[in-house]
């Protein structure tokens, strides 16, 4: 193996992508706007769900508590109604997500002691979101009730929880999301950058031209994969850097251990690529296998939806998917505050997607040039 | 029959041999929904099953077990015990478990005694989502058995206000009835933009769009011409996702087929527009690959609220949403299958979705009369 030949056509590589002003733009804005459009984007709190009150009741317990609701910065009160029939609409055209009602002896059963029951109706058409809102829902009447009880001389329930998340102490989506997306955005452009480098090549009929060169498959395929790496390690530390300073996410862990999974996470992306890239003819048919592995990979990964509540079989899948491993080393680092022990098997999967899809990916290149 | 409509049948035959020969075409058309479906139907799910729960109970008596004994029948948990609470956290640091259930060892006394028996809960916070809905579950858990811890000692439990839910649509709040019928988005959204937007800059790339040019075919004639064979496939891609999200899924479909239909119908040309005027301003396969995806594919997925909910991005995140044409459809998908024809709701999305097809009809109009010269 030569490095001087390698190195040459490293080069090369660079100055096509990067002499284009468009490519070179493609590759610089848009994971940039991404991040930025989807960091906020991309949330599953809920701030000022509306709500409209249906509240029959005349007492003060019922203003006070919907005081309290409206309160919250998660709800906020759009319509009050006095009738049955309004229900309806409102939930149907998405005026309102919830319609909350009390009935006319609300405050009177407080008072005396009896249980004085909230009536909630929910538009379920996004189950997530619903739930979500419940459960805020559910944390100020729990508030209220606890007050409720001190102010009247009233026992509690016997028993109390007392909550407390670790890592994301105020649970933001945010948190969780951001630095998924570092994952993602750098799954998309490298794979995208070492898909195309070949079967650009083979479209323009230059590929040929490479072959007939002193290089040998093996330096091609470094040389290939080197281009790839180098931008990833770039864009990777421009994004984490965006993460830390505009987003605020804590980096609590070591950065050398995160540092070490970018690496194995590029390799096993460029492994990919470069598989992809040598078993495709046109630019067309690579761009199309690089989406038909990213999209399945992002979706596995447990960048939105956890990987726990997959079935089993579809759980087996996600351990093919390097993505996943490097998502929890990202949240592990800067979340969780981990190290390199915590993270050991997390690393050495990515190791072998790596070298297995490097070496596949060798074979490929010899395969198809016979 | 006319000439131009001698020419314009030449041009779908000539676009349609071309997506027939093209394997690729016909893979993302007809295999990527197939597989997208599946792995969202089942693949991609909000709800919580088997959470694993530590518990550690110091002083093992009854009022201790049974509370413990209630998590173990949930079927939202599957508990393990610890012996310490050392050991409870020790796992969660190393995410063998998402939470820790901690009965100290005066619990018992301060419950029989009449002072508040405090539970500590610890959830692992980093995915906010899961850990909200942890809690949710947990404290559902432990109202149901405070109520019959209560119960059976011969006094209700007083709560003063308590929350009666009735959820509408989607009673069971299963995760999948709002996330495939938004998945029919997505897939379109694909089709219509990301595949037109990359054949038809082949064609500029490739020269052949000006040997189309020197044709008697006229401007016109040769856009309809490449859109219909691309919308026919569009179109198949949706009712095959529809036929699976009915049959496989059992996602309920309480309106009218006709009605989902031509709704469809319309969003796929405006995603069609989109894949049109991209080709046309790029020109180049691998930008319009990278620009179809930057500006259809994922806002489709992220800004459409088919995950998300719009509702609650900021103001300004907000306002981009309206340019997203999945905004529209989602919200139509989910109305359509879920909650049946909502005429406001469906008439409006639509007019948005036309007034967008409007005006991008107009703009690949002009930016190819241009390209003309």
């Amino acid at each position: 193996m030569n490095f001087l030949h390698i190195f040459a056509l490293a080069r090369k590589e660079f100055l096509a992508l990067m002499r284009d002003k468009r490519s070179r733009i493609i590759i610089i804005v848009p994971p940039i706007l991404q991040l930025f459009i989807f960091g906020f984007a991309a949330t599953y709190d809920l701030n000022d769900v509306p709500v409209a009150v249906y509240n029959e009741d005349s007492g003060g317990a019922s203003r006070e508590l919907l005081a309290r609701i409206e309160g919250s910065p998660h709800f906020s009160i759009l319509y009050e109604i006095s009738n049955d029939n309004e229900i309806a609409p409102l939930i149907d055209n998405r005026e309102v997500l919830l319609v909350i009602r009390l009935d006319q002896r609300f405050s009177a059963n407080l008072q005396r002691g009896d249980p004085a029951p909230l009536q909630l109706i929910i538009d379920g058409r996004n189950s997530n979101t619903a739930m979500t809102a419940l459960n805020y829902l559910r944390d100020v009447v729990l508030d209220f009730n606890r007050e409720w009880q001190r102010e009247h001389g009233q026992t509690g329930p016997p028993v109390k929880l007392e909550m407390r998340a670790w890592y994301n102490e105020n649970l933001q989506s945010q948190w969780f999301i951001v630095p998924g997306i570092v994952g993602s955005l750098m799954l998309v452009v490298t794979l995208l950058v070492t898909a195309l480098s070949v079967a650009r090549e083979r479209e323009q009929g230059t590929f040929d031209q490479l072959l007939v060169t002193p290089l040998r498959p093996v330096e091609i395929l470094i040389g290939k994969a080197v281009p790839g790496i180098v931008i990833g390690l770039l864009e990777a530390t421009l994004i984490i850097l965006l993460m830390v300073w505009f987003f605020d996410i804590p980096l609590r862990g070591s950065i050398p251990a995160l540092y070490l999974g970018i690496l194995l996470f590029l390799v096993a992306t460029v492994g990919i690529g470069l598989m992809i890239s040598s078993i495709c003819v046109t630019q067309q048919q690579a761009i199309l296998g690089a989406f038909l592995f990213i999209v399945p990979a992002v979706i596995l990964s447990g960048f939105t939806t956890p990987i726990a509540n997959m079935p089993e079989v579809v759980q087996w899948l996600t351990y093919l998917d390097p993505l996943r491993y490097f998502l929890v080393i990202v949240r592990g680092v800067t979340l969780e505050g981990d190290s390199f022990a915590l993270l050991f098997h997390q690393f050495w999967p990515m190791a072998i997607i790596g070298a297995v899809t490097l070496v596949l990916a060798a074979w490929l290149f010899r395969h198809r040039m016979s | 029959m006319s000439a131009s409509l001698r020419r314009l049948w030449g041009m779908i035959r000539k676009e349609s041999l071309q997506i027939l020969r093209d394997p690729s075409s016909i893979s993302i058309a007809f295999i990527m929904p197939v597989v997208l479906l599946l792995l969202f139907g089942y693949g991609v799910s909000l709800d919580a099953k088997n959470i694993p729960l530590g518990i550690v109970i110091e002083q093992p008596d009854t009022a201790a077990q049974s509370l413990a004994g209630a998590f173990d029948r949930s079927e939202f948990f599957h508990p393990q015990r610890f012996a310490a609470i050392q050991e409870a956290q020790q796992a969660l640091i190393e995410r063998r478990i998402d939470g820790i259930l901690w009965l100290r060892n005066d619990f018992s006394s301060r419950l029989l005694s009449g002072d508040e028996a405090p539970i500590g809960v610890f959830v692992n916070g980093v995915d906010s989502n899961q850990a909200n809905i942890t809690k949710g579950y947990i404290q559902g858990t432990w109202l149901a058995w405070l109520q019959h811890f209560s119960a059976a000692r011969g006094r209700a439990l007083d709560l003063p206000v308590s929350m009666e839910q009735r959820v509408w649509f989607n009673p069971a709040l299963s995760s999948h009835l709002f996330l495939v019928p938004g998945l029919i988005a997505i897939i379109m959204t694909m089709i219509g933009s990301l595949l037109t937007a990359m054949v038809v800059a082949r064609e500029w790339e490739r020269g052949t769009m000006e040997a189309l040019m020197v044709t008697p075919l006229r401007m016109g004639e040769m856009l309809i011409g490449k859109l219909i064979p691309y919308f026919m496939l569009g179109m198949g891609g949706m009712l095959l996702s529809v036929a699976m999200a009915l049959f496989l899924f059992n996602v309920p479909l309480l309106s009218p087929v006709w009605l989902l239909m031509l709704c469809s119908a319309l969003f796929m040309l405006v995603s069609l527009a989109i894949g049109l005027l991209i080709s046309i301003v790029t020109r180049n396969q691998f930008l319009a690959g990278q620009v179809a995806l930057v500006v259809s594919f994922l806002p489709s997925f992220l800004l459409s609220g088919f995950l998300f909910d719009i509702h609650s991005m900021p103001g300004w995140v907000q306002t981009i949403t309206y340019l997203v044409p999945a905004r529209y459809f989602v919200a139509i998908l989910q109305t359509l299958f879920l909650a049946g024809p909502v005429w406001p709701v469906i008439l409006a999305n639509a007019g948005a979705m036309l007034f967008m097809l409007l005006i991008l009809a107009t703009l690949v109009v002009k930016k190819s009369y241009k390209r003309l010269d």
